[in-house]
């Protein structure tokens, strides 16, 4: 089961490189939003939040900052290196909390069908899912959730805006 | 039915807190068939047969017809007009005109410029009035309210040239459902010109849309093929999306997040209570009736894994039709219930695929470039619409086999058509760039006479339901 579908993973990161690297670089998406420090793994252990309760949202973001969310290519949902590292920081915080549930929730931006992006929500989610557990994650305290591309958080129709909005998002909903 | 209604009533006024929790409205309540009825036997005709033929078929679309207002034997009260039925016979005409003329079909002159004929005229027009007009076509009628309370409604097609009735029809309908007379009386004039099936008596589900982009509300609503009787069938706090009227119209198949989670209900528009499609923890979506109305497609995630299922409607033994590592979503059944159209992104891409009933013969047809997605197979059975994604998002057609491929139209995101029932016209959503403001469109399958739908809010995910009996 696990085998299969970390097969599956890996060919489709295998598939989104090959597409990625024969992709014309017309114009790179921008990054995505970079409001507590950039992408780089933000260290849990030195970060003390002042203030939020540890069991709610701002208490996790203020935690592992933007690494709540992470973001996929056009159609894809294999984890990259980039993903692979928020999500390291988040199973160090879930580690270090270990009563905390949450939920994944998945998305995809506006430039698809509403039900196919339902689907590729609900794989993007189950991707973050599935690598959080091999970190060694709880199962049990994950749900996941896709609103394909009903919940954007962008609101242009750009470039830069989808690739923000393509996105696997970990909630801690109490 | 009335008593039905009242118990309705007293249950949302006695539970206003489970009615919240299942986000559903006030039920509408079923509606039977509409009864067919001699024209008029006060007229003393005979029913005899018609075989006249139009003057000119092919040129049907540049068609003059006259309809002025209808006539009523004797003015009464009656509820589904204010000022009577007089008042009404004008406007089942307006609403008969309305209809010939929006759809881009032959060239209708309403009531509001024509002379009223007579009661005893209905039966025996004025030709020199309308040849004068140069109406190559006359629809006459009448209103008639029994002593019931219902109301008889006569509607006669003339060839102003040939001097000769074409087509006559009658119906006995309740004051409420008056307009399905118009749309009784609109049918069969197009039926009797074109010599195509009628669409106009039938209605529309789909989705209401307000609120800013990223925190949309959207409401399951139903209308008529002309958006009037409009009705907000859920109340807006949880997601609504991708409903599908029973091939009855007694129920609707919709996507509801009123858990939490994407999840498909069977909407009972008689009892107004819903039922999950399956009992299953798995997120359930794409839901689609099968033909004859006793079964359901819908594609369920499995670990992530989306495949088709189909189920019976009354509950029971899923069956697992697509079984992929890749999408599979939506299918919609050929008319005679023996395949399905269905998208798959198997090939690395959303491409149509097509398969047996049972799942069996998957094969792919769309292979013209682009996208292929939300394919829908046309009530006549020759033609599958589909959204084509290649840059922008359009509505396209092609032949059950993926050739002949068109394109019909041109908006920047074109998505999910729905066929009318005759299979001549198209619905489909457009969403506007940037504002994401959206609204159901319509185009024949030729490709004109594009128009958009009037909705009170922004409108998608359109279901065009079957014609009413």
């Amino acid at each position: 089961m696990n085998t299969k579908l970390a097969t599956i993973l890996l060919l489709a990161s295998a598939t989104g490189l090959a597409a990625c690297a024969k992709k014309a670089p017309e114009q790179l998406p921008p990054p995505p939003e970079t409001n507590t420090g950039g992408n780089t793994m933000q260290p849990v252990t030195t970060t003390q939040p002042t203030g939020a309760q540890v069991g709610t949202q701002q208490h996790f973001a203020g935690a592992v900052g933007s690494s709540t969310t992470i973001y996929f290519d056009t159609d894809r949902y294999n984890v990259d290196s980039q993903d692979a590292a928020a999500l390291q920081a988040q199973a160090q915080y879930f580690a270090r909390y270990p009563q905390i549930t949450f939920t994944v929730e998945g998305h995809a931006d506006e430039r698809g069908t509403r039900e196919y992006n339902l689907a590729l929500g609900e794989r993007r989610a189950t991707a973050a899912k599935n690598y959080l557990v091999s970190l060694g994650v709880d199962a049990n305290r994950i749900a996941v959730v896709s609103h394909g591309k009903e919940r954007p958080v962008a609101l242009g129709s750009d470039e830069g805006s989808w690739a923000q909005n393509r996105r696997a998002a970990s909630v801690i909903i109490n | 039915m009335k008593s039905l209604m009242l118990v309705a009533l007293m249950l949302t006024a006695a539970m206003p807190a489970a009615a919240m929790a299942q986000d559903l409205g006030a039920p509408v309540g079923e509606d039977g068939p509409v009864e067919t009825t001699a024209t008029d036997p006060s007229q003393a005709q005979t029913e005899e047969g018609i075989s006249f033929t139009v003057t000119d078929e092919s040129a049907w679309s540049d068609i003059g017809i006259a309809i002025p207002a209808f006539a009523t034997d004797r003015e009464r009260a009656t509820p589904a007009n204010a000022d009577g039925t007089g008042a009404l016979g004008r406007e089942v005409a307006r609403v008969i005109t309305a209809n010939l003329r929006n759809n881009g079909l032959f060239k209708p002159v309403g009531p509001d410029s024509l002379p009223q004929p007579a009661f005893t005229q209905i039966t025996a027009p004025t030709f020199s009035t309308w040849s004068g007009r140069s109406a190559e076509m006359l629809v006459h009628g009448y209103v008639r309210a029994r002593d019931d309370g219902k109301l008889v409604v006569g509607c006669y097609l003339y060839d102003v040239a040939l001097q000769d009735e074409l087509v006559r029809a009658g119906w006995v309908v309740g004051p409420a459902d008056w307009r399905r007379a118009a749309h009784k009386c609109s049918d069969l004039i197009f039926a009797r010109l074109t010599g195509e099936s009628p669409f106009f008596d039938s209605r529309i589900a789909y989705i209401a849309e307000t609120g800013p982009k990223d925190r949309r509300v959207k409401r399951l609503a139903v209308m008529d093929s002309d958006g009037a009787n409009h009705r907000f069938l859920t109340l807006g706090s949880a997601t609504a999306l991708t409903p599908r009227y029973s091939p009855d119209y007694s129920k609707i198949l919709y996507l509801s997040y009123v858990d939490g989670n994407p999840r498909i209900y069977v909407y009972d528009i008689g009892t107004g209570k819903q039922t999950l499609v399956t009992e299953n923890r798995s997120p359930t979506i794409a839901p689609r009736w099968s033909p004859d109305g006793r079964s359901i497609l819908f594609s369920m995630a499995v670990a992530g894994n989306t495949d088709i299922y189909r189920v019976p409607a009354t509950g029971g033994t899923v069956v697992k039709l697509t079984d992929n590592p890749g999408i599979d979503v939506g299918g919609s059944y050929s008319p005679d219930g023996s395949k399905v159209v269905f998208e798959s992104d198997r090939s690395g891409s959303q491409q149509c695929y097509i398969m047996d009933a049972d799942g069996k013969n998957q094969k792919r047809i769309s292979f013209f470039g682009g996208r292929c997605a939300t394919p829908e197979w046309s009530p006549r059975g020759d033609q599958i619409a589909f959204t084509r994604i290649a840059g922008d998002f359009n509505v396209g057609v092609m032949n059950t086999s993926g050739g002949n491929m068109r394109v019909l139209t041109r908006g920047w995101q074109d998505e999910a058509p729905t066929w009318a029932p005759n299979g001549r016209i198209i619905q489909f959503f457009r969403t506007e760039k940037n504002t994401g403001r959206s609204g159901i469109w319509q185009v024949d399958l030729t490709g004109q006479n594009e128009r958009r739908l009037p909705t009170p809010v922004d409108a998608s995910d359109p279901a065009w339901g079957p014609i009413r009996p």
